[in-house]
Formats: structure tokens, sequence, C-alpha cells
């Protein structure tokens, strides 16, 4: 493999990292949104976002990336393969961290809500400044956990001709008949990023284990 | 039942005359679980009440209805004058007035126990920082644990920790204190620096009404001992009445098991 290969495969990673990053950090914020949605007093709100969680977690990751990228079009919103892509794994990604988190703040101990009222703390305040401190630090081993998924997940982006780590492997791997160096590359990247965050993940989750007993 | 005492016992007659609390006829349901069944409690501006009974006699809930963290279903609870209903705003201005001090202390874990004592402060009575520092280091050197000041929840004691939720409670500056068994959790060693704690507050004239079958403490401050049974208030009286001459059997069988266990 030419330097120049090298060289094409770190721009498919570069692809890879921006579509993660952007999928994770969009993701998060309205994620953030489903979740205080999916755990407020409000009935309906609450449906909602129990569905959106549904839809999302209970279709192919692919599926959803073929409906935003073949059928917004059709809706006459022509979108690049780019932001298609980021569009698919924004929604995905809110799905899956909106959960998780709900999953978080249903966790943090019922007194700490009490407490709040009782000192007459409204909805955001308690919220703020008691409730997701605590869900976030909560969440964080499930949270990394995702993201490393996500960055996996990233290659399905392929199917719609995004180039990102793992289209630009198989480019490279037919332009030099070497499949089993060139995935080998390919996999060895993916892993340098995905394994230190795995890491990552196990340790806080042995840490919150140990603090909460 | 009537519940206004005619011992006047405070000085003031005007503050005599005001009743902070009064609930008549308040009923609460957990679905079809009635919990409190045609409560009428009147308590003074300044009065001590301790409430004791069984577990599931529901003495939380009673109390718990007071600043609305469980909605009341019957009847019509009145705190400071206002009448507590589903307004939002009076529901807030109540919760301002009232502090509440729980079993398990609930203090903020993520929290020093300075900013414990400052979020509240800051947030609903709109004191700067600076502020609401001041009357927390006041508060916290009252229940004797300034040089705690900068620790966190978790480095302290159960005493501790509870003299911190005290002050906490306190530095919203409220006309009620609530205890729901502010020393169940407790080790034995700890629990007379949280009843010392709520004694001298006694002491400084603070209305309060005490879930706890502590009965020294009750013997020392209470102006009234109110003894609730599945749901209902059976008994009421003076400390010195309610533990010398019980009138109800059930009383008596509960101050029985009490004194068996302490
Ligand atoms: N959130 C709730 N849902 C259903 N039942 C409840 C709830 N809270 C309390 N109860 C019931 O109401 C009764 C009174 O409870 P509580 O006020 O906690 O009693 P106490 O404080 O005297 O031990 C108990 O039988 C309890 O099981
Ligand atoms: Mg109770």
């Amino acid at each position: 493999m030419s330097g120049q290969e090298l060289l094409f495969l770190l721009s498919g990673l570069k692809w890879t990292l921006a579509l993660s990053a952007v999928g994770f950090v969009t993701g998060a914020v309205f994620g953030l949104l489903i979740a205080l949605l999916r755990t407020s007093p409000n009935a309906i709100t609450a449906k909602i976002a129990e569905y959106y969680i549904a839809v999302f977690q209970g279709t192919p990751l692919l599926m959803q990336l073929f409906v935003v990228y073949f059928g917004l079009p059709l809706l006459g919103l022509k979108l690049d393969a780019w932001i298609a892509v980021a569009i698919g794994f924004t929604l995905h990604a809110s799905a899956y961290l909106g959960e998780i988190w709900r999953g978080a703040i249903q966790a943090v101990p019922r007194g700490q809500t009490e407490a709040a009222n009782a000192l007459a703390l409204s909805y955001w305040p308690r919220m703020k400044d008691i409730i997701l401190p605590q869900a976030l630090r909560i969440s964080l081993p499930a949270t990394v956990g995702f993201l490393v998924q996500l960055i996996k997940g990233t290659s399905l982006a392929a199917l719609v001709g995004f180039i990102e780590l793992s289209l630009a492997g198989k480019f490279i791997a037919n332009q030099t008949f070497r499949p089993l160096i060139v995935y080998s590359v390919v996999g060895l990247l993916y892993f340098i990023i995905c394994w230190p965050l795995s890491l990552y993940g196990t340790r806080l989750e042995r840490k919150f284990a140990a603090t909460s007993r | 039942m009537t519940v206004t005492l005619e011992v006047a016992q405070s000085s003031s007659p005007t503050s005599a005359s005001v009743p902070m609390i009064v609930m008549e006829h308040v009923e609460k349901w957990y679905g079809q679980f009635k919990a409190l069944s045609d409560i009428d409690l009147t308590v003074r501006t300044g009065e001590k009440i301790v409430l004791c009974g069984p577990s599931g006699s529901g003495k939380s809930t009673l109390i718990r209805c007071i600043n609305h963290l469980e909605a009341y279903n019957k009847g019509r609870i009145t705190v400071g004058g206002k009448v507590l209903g589903d307004d939002p705003k009076i529901i807030d201005a109540i919760r301002r007035e009232v502090g509440m001090v729980f079993q398990q202390f609930n203090l903020f874990p993520h929290m020093t126990v300075l900013q414990n004592c400052t979020l509240s402060p800051m947030r609903t009575r709109g004191l700067d920082k600076k502020a609401a520092e001041a009357i927390a280091r006041r508060l916290l050197d009252r229940v004797r644990i300034l040089d705690q000041a900068d620790k966190y929840p978790a480095q302290l004691s159960g005493g501790q920790q509870q003299r911190v939720a005290i002050a906490r409670a306190l530095c919203m500056e409220p006309k009620v204190m609530l205890f729901d068994e502010p020393t169940s959790a407790l080790d034995p060693e700890m629990v007379k620096e949280v009843l010392d704690t709520m004694i001298s507050l006694a002491e400084d004239g603070m209305t309060m009404i005490c879930v706890t079958h502590e009965m020294g403490f009750a013997r020392q401050v209470a102006d009234r001992v109110i003894f609730m049974a599945a749901g209902e208030i059976i008994e009421e009286g003076h400390p010195k009445d309610f533990f010398t001459a019980p009138r109800h059997e059930r009383t008596r069988a509960f101050l029985g098991e009490i004194l068996r266990h302490h």
C-alpha cells in the first residue's frame, strides 16, 4: 500500500470521525430534549417522545439512512450525501441517547426531586442543578458505550455513497487487489479509536459501581 | 374533633391567635387506598407538635400534604393564611415558607455543604451568591458544622448530614419546619446531636411538626403530641397527659410497644 493510498484511508477516517462527532453532538442536544420530554409530567409530550424512541430503536439504522437519503428528495428536498447522513445519524443518536438519559434521570433517587420541591425549586433549576448532573454521571458508561457503537455504525453511511473509512478501504482494496492488508489496516484504525473509548467506559462503570455501593 | 388549645402559652396574643397551619377535613387517597381520613389540625404560630403512630399510619403523608409533596383530595389546607390548592404560584410561595427535613437527609451529593445551602436561596429568593453564602455560613454555624462547609455530603457522618439538611432548610428562612423521622436513619450515637439541634430550634420559637418516636424529645419540647393510626388522628394532648394517661386503647398499645423498644 502506497503512502498516497494510506492518505486516502486517513481522509476516510477523517470523515468517519466528523460524522461521528456531528451525530453525537447534535444527537446529544436533541437526545437531551427527548429525555426531558419523555420524563416530563405532561402525558402527551411524554408519549410523543416514547413513540419517537420506539421508531428509531425499532428499525435498522440503514433503513433510517435510506429514508433520509432517498426519501427526502422525493419530498423535493435535495440533500448532499454528507447532510443526509448527518441528519440520519442525528435522528438515530437522539433516540438512543434520549432513552439512555431517560433511564438515568429516572435512576436519580426520588428523594432528590422531593428535596428540591420542598426547597421550592422549580422545574428548570431542579433539572439543571440537581437531576441532570447526577443523571449524566449515572449515564456516562452507557453514553460512552453508545458513542463506540455510533463510530462503528458510521460505516453504514458507505451504503448511500458517503466516503468514510470503510468505503475508502473498499476503493483501495479494489485498486490494489490486496483486501486482506487493506481491511486489516481499516480495522486497525477503527480499533485504535474505539478500544480506548471502550476501556474508558468500562473504567467509568467500575468506578460508578464502587461509589454507589 | 376540635384542636384549638385553650392553654395560651405564648406571650404575644397576636401571633398566638394566628394559626400557621389549618387542616380541615383533609382526605388523601392513593388510588383505592385511603391514607388520610378526615384530618382536622390547627397549628398555632410557634407551636411544636410531635406526631407519632405505627408505621403506615399516614404520618409522612400528613406532613407531606402541607408542602404539597403529596396533593390532598378533599378538605382544605391553609398555610400562613394561603389556601393550598393546585395553583403553582401558591404552592411555590408556601414551599418557600415551609422547610422540610427527611429521614434519608436527601442532600445533593454532587454539591458541597455550602452549595447545598445556597442553591435555593439564590434560585428562589433572588439572593446573590454573597448574600446566600452569608446566610448559609450563619446557619451552618448555628448547627455547629461550619467547619465542614466545603466538604461533600458523603464525607460527613449521618448526624452531620442531617444537621446540614436542617441548615439547608433554615436558609430559606421558613416560618414552619416539618421533620419526617429525622433520627430514624441514624446510628444511635448520632441521634442526640440532631435532637439537640431541633431542641435549640424549638427554643428559638420555630413552629414545628415533628414525626418522631423520640419520646424524650416529645416530653421536652412538644406543646402537643398527636397519635395517628390508619390515617386518622386518634388522640392528642399535652405530653404530660398523653404519656401518663392515654385515653385510647390503641394509644396505650402503641406507647407500650415504643417503651419496650427504647
Ligand atoms: N406513593 C404511595 N402510593 C401508594 N401508597 C402509599 C404511597 N405512599 C404511602 N402509601 C401508603 O399510605 C399509607 C401511609 O403511609 P405513610 O404516610 O408513609 O405512613 P407513615 O409515615 O405513618 O409510616 C401506608 O399504608 C403506605 O403504604
Ligand atoms: Mg413515614
